[in-house]
């Protein structure tokens, strides 16, 4: 009974620790692919902005339309941290 | 050795009912007050004489007004746009001062860190731009997105399909997250300098008491870097809004 206990114990904290690696890794891979993609935006709409300088208040609109559509990936995976993790 | 153990998240982002179960609590004050503050700014500025040089209050609503006008409305919009001004005012007001509570001392909560306030955000706006799209085009807004006649025929029921979700689906559960994980975020980062410092300033090693100066100037720098989070987002829920009426209204654009 006592060595029974023991095992359910050790089961509960692999998943525990499982689930922490897993969160982990989740919030991780999920920066990623937004990260590149919110570089390659900024970075274009800075290179627009430093061309034509008149047209910055139409670049920076569409440049935070672009960075809030891309962004959207990487909150996704930190809520998936969140609930698995915590 | 230095422990820190992070407290749960409900501990971090739930509060206790003040008077008695279901009542109110933290983040329901924050949110009442944020909607009585941004009503009781627009009536002060609203019922001065039009005629006398503006000041005080009406100067803070005038640039609001026209920072919804001239950056939102007219970049997404045009000129037919400037109907929903108010309706997209009263949004920006809203959230920027439910978002603003976050890094003012006592509150140190942004309300709309709770999922259900950008949920039902989200949800008001769901229905504004399907009422607008069903409204100018009729049943034409539901067909032209499952068969969107810009694209060759072999690929209509792919991006019927994926337009379809997109605007029924995605759109209303994206606007909830964005605002919801980047206000949670924010929130988890000054939990988690704050109690780092508190931990470093209050041991016992006088070695590790002077380390505390790193977490401090790093919460202090993120307080910084809330304010304009917090506009951001914003701005950023409410021109989309924007954009999405617009697209229901014009499918065309």
């Amino acid at each position: 009974m006592h060595a029974l206990a023991i095992l359910a114990q050790d089961a509960a904290d692999a998943k525990a620790a499982n689930a922490a690696i897993g969160a982990g890794f989740a919030y991780g891979l999920a920066a990623i692919g937004p990260g590149i993609g919110i570089g390659y935006v900024v970075g274009k709409a800075i290179e627009a902005m430093a061309r034509q300088p008149e047209a910055a208040g139409m670049v920076r609109t569409t440049m935070f339309l672009g960075i809030a559509f891309t962004e959207a990936l990487a909150l996704i995976g930190f809520v998936v941290f969140i609930l698995l993790g915590l | 050795m230095l422990a820190v153990e992070f407290p749960p998240i409900n501990e971090v982002i739930r509060w206790r009912d003040i008077a008695g179960a279901d009542t109110l609590n933290k983040v329901a004050i924050i949110a009442v007050l944020a909607s009585l503050i941004g009503i009781a700014i627009f009536l002060l500025a609203g019922r001065k004489d039009p005629m006398v040089a503006p000041t005080g209050v009406r100067n803070l609503a005038e640039v609001g007004v026209e920072f919804i006008e001239d950056q939102i409305v007219m970049q997404t919009m045009g000129k037919d746009g400037l109907g929903w001004t108010p309706f997209l005012l009263s949004l920006f007001i809203f959230i920027y001062l439910c978002n603003l509570p976050g890094i003012i001392p006592i509150f140190q909560m942004p309300a709309t860190a709770r999922f259900a306030i950008p949920l039902f955000l989200a949800l008001i706006v769901w229905l504004v731009y399907n009422f607008v799209g069903f409204k100018h085009n009729g049943i034409k807004y539901i067909t032209g997105m499952a068969w969107p006649h810009s694209v060759p025929i072999a690929l209509r029921p792919l991006v019927g399909l994926i337009e379809l979700l997109s605007n029924i689906v995605l759109r209303p559960f994206s606007l909830t997250v964005r605002l919801f994980a980047n206000m949670l975020a924010g929130h988890m980062l000054l939990v988690t300098f704050a109690l780092l410092t508190d931990s470093l300033v209050f041991n016992d090693n006088a070695f590790l008491k002077p380390v505390a100066i790193l977490p401090a100037f790093m919460l202090i720098f993120l307080t910084a870097f809330e304010v304009l989070v917090g506009f951001l987002q914003a701005y950023i829920f409410t021109i989309l809004t924007a954009v999405f009426i617009g697209a229901a209204a014009h499918p065309e654009h």
